[in-house]
């Protein structure tokens, strides 16, 4: 048993990691007051600019480019994210309508331009990011054997990402403004926020980290641009709601999603999971989503003014 | 209200424009001819009797999911969960073809029956739940997606596998099929399946249902104002799980016309693009059934030329894709269309 959960651990946590990112993405935006379902396509930007990045510039510096194609996808996606924010908050467009001609733009014109480039749609890069087993804290009992070998540098930054974000979000002025933003616009206005200019920044925010996220699960575990993340971003949402739009929350909920689908990728191969059906596995992170809709109908914790425009002129 | 519809019309030809210019500076981005993607993209879809045919079959699902997308806005519901009712209806209409070995006459209009029923009961869990719990139906017909793919990721391979791949369904018998040999003859051997006729028919009964009835009226009642509904006596919980329902049914139809239609099998692992293309055919064609058929045609236009095209030029396919999704940006954004509109018009005036 011990030992089934030490081998699935490392992918389980290189599964969560672009969840968790991705996720606290949508956190930012939500928290401001965008609902962003565009994630999904945000990832597709970010997978797609990292792929190009790291294909042209890995024959000269193979160490570097990754690192440099992990910066190139958060630029990409904090840029495209902002067809949604001039959509959603100068123009106070339906913010779901918008978020879904982002996922489809996104999937089309990089496809479009990947199939330009090599042919086939598909890009491979050579050098991903290496495992690395961190020193002295490995030879910590039980922890050090899950948590400290066989790690990504990816998930020590995106773990480092979550802290900052929770203090940002938590002990700044800042971030009390976004989240002032999110519940009651009318009021942050009246304070003296310029609700636009926070909401940019949210959703820049989340375009970002979603295209890190979806840059992640390149130099990770997949090694190639196809087109798609495979509902990731959609997970991310789900995970955002379970979470109820709270950082630590995001954390178990990100972690829970990523170790239930490392169990159904794994579980033909392990016998001990061989006897859960894998659909029960995989469908779990959504059907517990929509329990939790209903369980904390009553009492959500759904920012109050999430999808809607902020007219200024409304009282 | 005539002159308001116009100007939806409008905004969605204005919208169509500027996704085919946005779809041009693509082409010209890789260095290719747009007249020319253009001439081959329609010709592709319209040169010959066989190719209309594919366009109809190709426009066919969308008809459905384009349907079902405006017919829960019209109560005011989003219902982005059209992909995942095609593929519980899909899913479901297969399992039938495959299982049962009857005639035609009773076979087919089972399969149809449950692809139906599938997308009902698809749609009625987020009708319930909002309803019931006031959960957004956006949220959980996203999580319905996901249910349903990883439904049919599972059940297909488990249950419905074909002897050589693990990834498809067998192919269902020619039974269990929409298509029919004279009308295949007809067209010369193209796609186009009785499932066209059952979107037209489909259209017809959804404009009665909102213009001639007490449930559309109810409906629509709700959509406007939700609150002035339940005043006037309407039960709006009621009357929100009846719309989500019939529109999972209206897309449960569509993944019927997919999978047994046009195609003969179902594949796992593939989200159908046609239940989020319903969004942008149901914005285009400004809610009204009428204005979906034909926005339905123009996307099956856009989707069976673009292999022709990609054939004749270098431009890769999803250009198709491309200027589907831009034209639900600008639809999204029409209100800088509007803008400017109202602006120019005011400046001609003053010019006057």
């Amino acid at each position: 048993m011990w030992e089934i959960i030490v081998q699935v651990f490392p992918y389980a946590i290189a599964f969560t990691v672009p969840l968790l990112i991705t996720a606290l993405g949508g956190l930012f935006s939500e928290r401001s007051g965008v609902v962003n379902i565009g994630l999904e396509g945000l990832m597709v930007v970010g997978l797609f600019s990292s792929a190009i990045t790291i294909v042209n510039l890995e024959k000269f510096m193979p160490g570097t480019a990754v690192w440099i194609g992990l910066l190139a996808a958060a630029v990409a996606g904090a840029l495209f994210s902002l067809l949604h924010a001039f959509a959603c908050i100068n123009l106070h467009a339906n913010q779901v309508i918008s978020g879904t001609a982002i996922n489809m733009i996104a999937g089309a014109i990089t496809v479009y331009l990947a199939r330009n480039i090599t042919g086939s749609g598909n890009i491979h890069i050579v050098h991903g990011l290496v495992r690395r087993t961190v020193p002295v804290l490995s030879d910590i009992p039980v922890l050090g054997k899950l948590f400290f070998t066989q790690t990504y540098a990816t998930t020590w930054l995106v773990l480092a990402i979550l802290v900052l974000s929770w203090f940002v979000l938590y002990k700044t002025a800042f971030g009390l403004r976004l989240r002032a933003c999110g519940e009651h616009p009318q009021a942050a206005d009246s304070a003296g926020v310029n609700v636009y200019r926070i909401r940019y920044i949210a959703v820049m925010i989340s375009g970002a980290f979603s295209g890190l996220g979806g840059a992640i699960i390149l130099v990770t575990y997949s090694g190639e641009f196809n087109g798609t993340v495979a509902g990731l971003g959609f997970l991310a949402i789900a995970a955002l709601i379970f979470g109820q739009w709270k950082p630590w929350g995001v954390l178990g909920a990100t972690f829970f999603f990523g170790f239930a689908s490392t169990i159904a990728n794994v579980s033909q191969a392990v016998p001990l999971f061989a006897n859960i059906p894998g659909i029960l596995l995989k469908t779990f992170p959504y059907v517990i989503t929509l329990i939790v809709l209903v369980m904390f109908s009553k009492s959500s914790q759904a920012p109050k003014a999430a999808g809607e425009p902020y007219d200024k002129g409304k009282r | 209200m005539k002159m308001e519809l116009n100007k939806e019309y409008v905004l969605a030809l204005v919208a169509i424009v500027l996704g085919l210019i946005a779809g041009s500076f693509l082409m010209l981005l890789t260095g290719n001819n747009p007249f020319q993607g253009y001439y081959f993209l329609i010709r592709g879809g319209l040169m010959s009797i066989e190719r209309v045919g594919n366009t109809l079959a190709t426009a066919t699902p969308l008809i459905f999911t384009g349907l079902a997308v405006a017919f829960a806005f019209r109560t005011g519901l989003f219902n982005i969960g059209a992909a995942g009712q095609m593929l519980a209806g899909g899913l479901c209409a297969t399992a039938i073809g495959l299982t049962f070995a009857w005639p035609k006459a009773i076979l087919l209009p089972t399969a149809v029956l449950g692809a139906l029923l599938a997308g009902a009961l698809w749609g009625f869990v987020p009708g319930y739940l909002k309803s019931r719990f006031n959960v957004h139906e956006v949220v959980s017909s996203i999580m319905m997606n996901w249910i349903a793919y990883w439904t049919v990721y599972y059940v297909v391979p488990g249950y419905f596998k074909g002897p050589y791949l693990e990834t498809e369904s067998r192919k269902i018998s020619e039974a269990a099929s929409l298509k029919v040999a004279w009308l295949t003859k007809m067209f010369n051997g193209s796609y186009i399946n009785l499932g066209f006729f059952l979107a037209v028919v489909a259209v017809i009964i959804i404009t009665f249902i909102l213009n001639k009835t007490t449930l559309g009226y109810e409906l629509k009642a709700v959509g406007f104002n939700r609150h002035a509904a339940e005043y006037a006596g309407i039960r709006s919980n009621r009357n929100i799980i009846v719309s989500m329902m019939i529109s999972g049914a209206l897309a449960g139809l569509g993944g019927a016309a997919f999978y047994i239609g046009y195609a003969s099998n179902i594949q796992i692992g593939v989200m159908p693009s046609q239940g989020f293309d319903g969004i942008a055919v149901s914005l285009l064609g400004a809610n009204s059934p009428w204005g979906v058929f034909f926005a339905a045609v123009f996307f099956g236009l856009l989707h069976s030329g673009k292999g022709f095209m990609n054939a004749m030029t270098n431009i890769p396919p999803e250009i198709a894709d491309s200027i589907i999704a831009t034209i639900i940006y600008f639809a999204a954004t029409s209100i800088l269309i509007e803008r400017s509109w109202d602006r120019l018009k005011k400046y001609l005036r003053g010019a006057k």
